[in-house]
């Protein structure tokens, strides 16, 4: 196991010797938003060195795909990220897309667009009602999952289940929507959810005791946001402008007019309100998608059902919640996958975390691990 | 610019890299020698691959393949930089000093697939316990406590 040693002597100001504090943070921990242990070496309050440790939520997904078929990966997938597991989904589909060549129908294109737009909603949520319990303003908490409760009761009657769906299928999606007014719901949902940011907004981010505790906090430069494989709202908060959505275009995302919100300071306030101002980029794509959905299938329903790839490899990302979220499949020709590989954004942007700590309090240390977003079901897959 | 743009300033600039280029999907793909990895990586990254996005490794069954994905945010275009290590003993010249994100998916790789890493600053198991034996992503990993599924298909 990890050894903690190497505790630093520090002189004090008046010439006494004096030694580091090592702390252990975690790993099961109401603020470490999930099974992170961190161990932090302090100098009195203020963090000297912090290192994530991970694994604790490790339970060999990629090695339990290559006992799976193809089919029966995608509920895996959803155990990834269990905050947004659309995306998941979306990204093994695409990349099994690619590797054997499947057409999916416009309209289960659509949908997924709306549901994964919807997902951002509900993961942003989650992330910043986070934030406020984090700093000790729990009135945001429960304004963000008010929210996020509407969209997880919309995917419940889109699917059935509210966490883990398995909607996104090989050449389309599981259903359509439901006709008992669900694209009705959705579209009253999207136009008063400007008006919930707004309030969110008011409400926390023009706090002043908010913006005490966020603000300067965990400064993230945006040279090296790139050099470290920070992506998403992580990198966006440096002002690194770079959005899978509009750079690689996938999907129908060249049909929808979006901006990408941009902070400026790198600092956590920015980390977290560009995520708030992304949930108002979502309603604006949605309101647009939900406008141009043609009829039609959701799914090919041409497709076998064993589905067997040519041999080769085929890689795909897409921009989920928390950066850019890509699957890596290599098939031997057989029913199951040789080799799947998820390129994890919270795990990228965890690695951040012993960077932006030292000389910050450890409270401040929770609000950057905070700011971060981290799933530990992706992080340590 | 383009992909096919990247193979000609590539062919103009390393002559001897340009027979093992190939595309697929849009992406361009480079295979090398591990002796050559950290040269080719280094030329890669100069000439604009400013992200590495992620680090892996294949089970061939006589060799292991490493995967490197890299993508140029001002080109808007993607690689793979791909090498075989040898089975016995692998190793091969660590990243981190081009790319800093090398840094956990290389230690997930050292951890998953037992290859070690030269010049790592910091290679040591990502996931598993430190005493944990053997490497589950290798093909031929066994243990007590492994399920094996009924073989339907």
């Amino acid at each position: 196991m990890l050894e903690i040693e190497n505790r630093e002597t520090i002189t004090c100001e008046d010439g006494r010797q004096a030694e580091e504090l090592v702390l252990n943070v975690g790993p099961s921990h109401p603020s470490t938003h999930g099974v992170c242990r961190v161990i932090a070496h302090l100098d009195g309050e203020v963090v000297t060195k912090a290192e994530p440790v991970i694994g604790y939520l490790h339970r060999g997904i990629e090695k339990m795909a290559e006992n799976r078929t193809y089919l029966q990966v995608i509920p895996l997938t959803d155990r990834l990220d269990y905050v947004g597991s659309m995306y998941a989904n979306w990204a093994y589909c695409r990349a099994l897309e690619r590797l054997a060549g499947m057409l999916v129908p416009e309209r289960g294109e659509y949908l997924r667009v709306i549901t994964c737009e919807l997902q951002r909603i509900a993961s942003h949520m989650m992330s910043l009602g986070s934030t406020g319990a984090d700093t000790g303003a729990f009135t945001l908490f429960v304004y963000a999952f008010d929210v996020r409760e509407r969209v997880v009761e919309l995917f419940e009657r889109l699917c059935g289940s509210r966490l883990t769906y398995n909607f996104v299928r090989p050449g389309g999606v599981s259903r359509d929507m439901p006709d008992d007014g669900w694209t009705d719901d959705v579209r009253a949902f999207v136009k008063g959810l400007p008006k919930q940011l707004a309030e969110m907004d008011s409400l926390f981010f023009a706090n002043v005791i908010a913006k005490g505790r966020l603000k300067g906090v965990g400064v993230l430069d945006p040279e090296k946001a790139v050099a470290l494989g920070a992506t998403g709202p992580v990198a966006r908060g440096s002002g690194v402008d770079w959005d899978l959505r509009r750079d690689d275009a996938y999907s129908l995302y060249p049909r929808f007019e979006f901006d990408v919100p941009l902070g400026s300071n790198g600092d956590a306030y920015d980390r977290a309100r560009v995520r708030l101002f992304e949930c108002y980029e979502s309603a604006r794509i949605l309101e647009q998608a939900l406008d141009q959905i043609p009829d039609g299938a959701v799914v090919d329903e041409t497709l076998p059902r064993l589905i067997t790839p040519r041999v080769g490899e085929a890689y795909d990302h897409i921009e989920s919640a928390r950066g850019s979220l890509g699957v890596f499949l290599v098939s031997d020709g057989g029913p199951k996958p040789y080799r799947m590989k998820v390129r994890s954004p919270a795990f990228c942007n965890l690695s951040l975390l012993s960077e932006l700590a030292p000389g910050h309090t450890l409270s401040d240390l929770i609000v950057i691990l905070g700011s971060l977003d981290p799933v530990f079901g992706e992080v340590d897959r | 610019m383009k992909i096919e743009e990247l193979r000609e300033h590539l062919c103009e600039r390393h002559p001897d890299l340009c027979p093992l280029f190939s595309l697929e999907f849009g992406d361009g793909i480079l295979v090398v020698d591990a002796e050559k990895l950290h040269d080719a990586a280094s030329d890669l990254c100069d000439l604009g691959f400013d992200l590495l996005g992620w680090c892996t490794a294949v089970d061939r069954g006589t060799f292991f393949e490493m995967v490197y994905r890299l993508r140029s945010r001002t080109m808007q275009v993607g690689m793979f930089l791909k090498c075989q290590v040898p089975r016995e003993s692998p190793s091969i010249a660590s990243l981190t000093d081009l790319w800093p994100a090398a840094n956990w998916h290389e230690r997930e790789v050292y951890d998953l697939f037992g290859i070690t890493f030269e010049g790592h600053p910091d290679l040591r198991r990502m996931f598993l316990p430190d005493d944990w034996p053997g490497h589950p992503l290798r093909k031929d990993y066994a243990d007590d406590r492994m399920i094996r599924r009924p073989d339907y298909f």
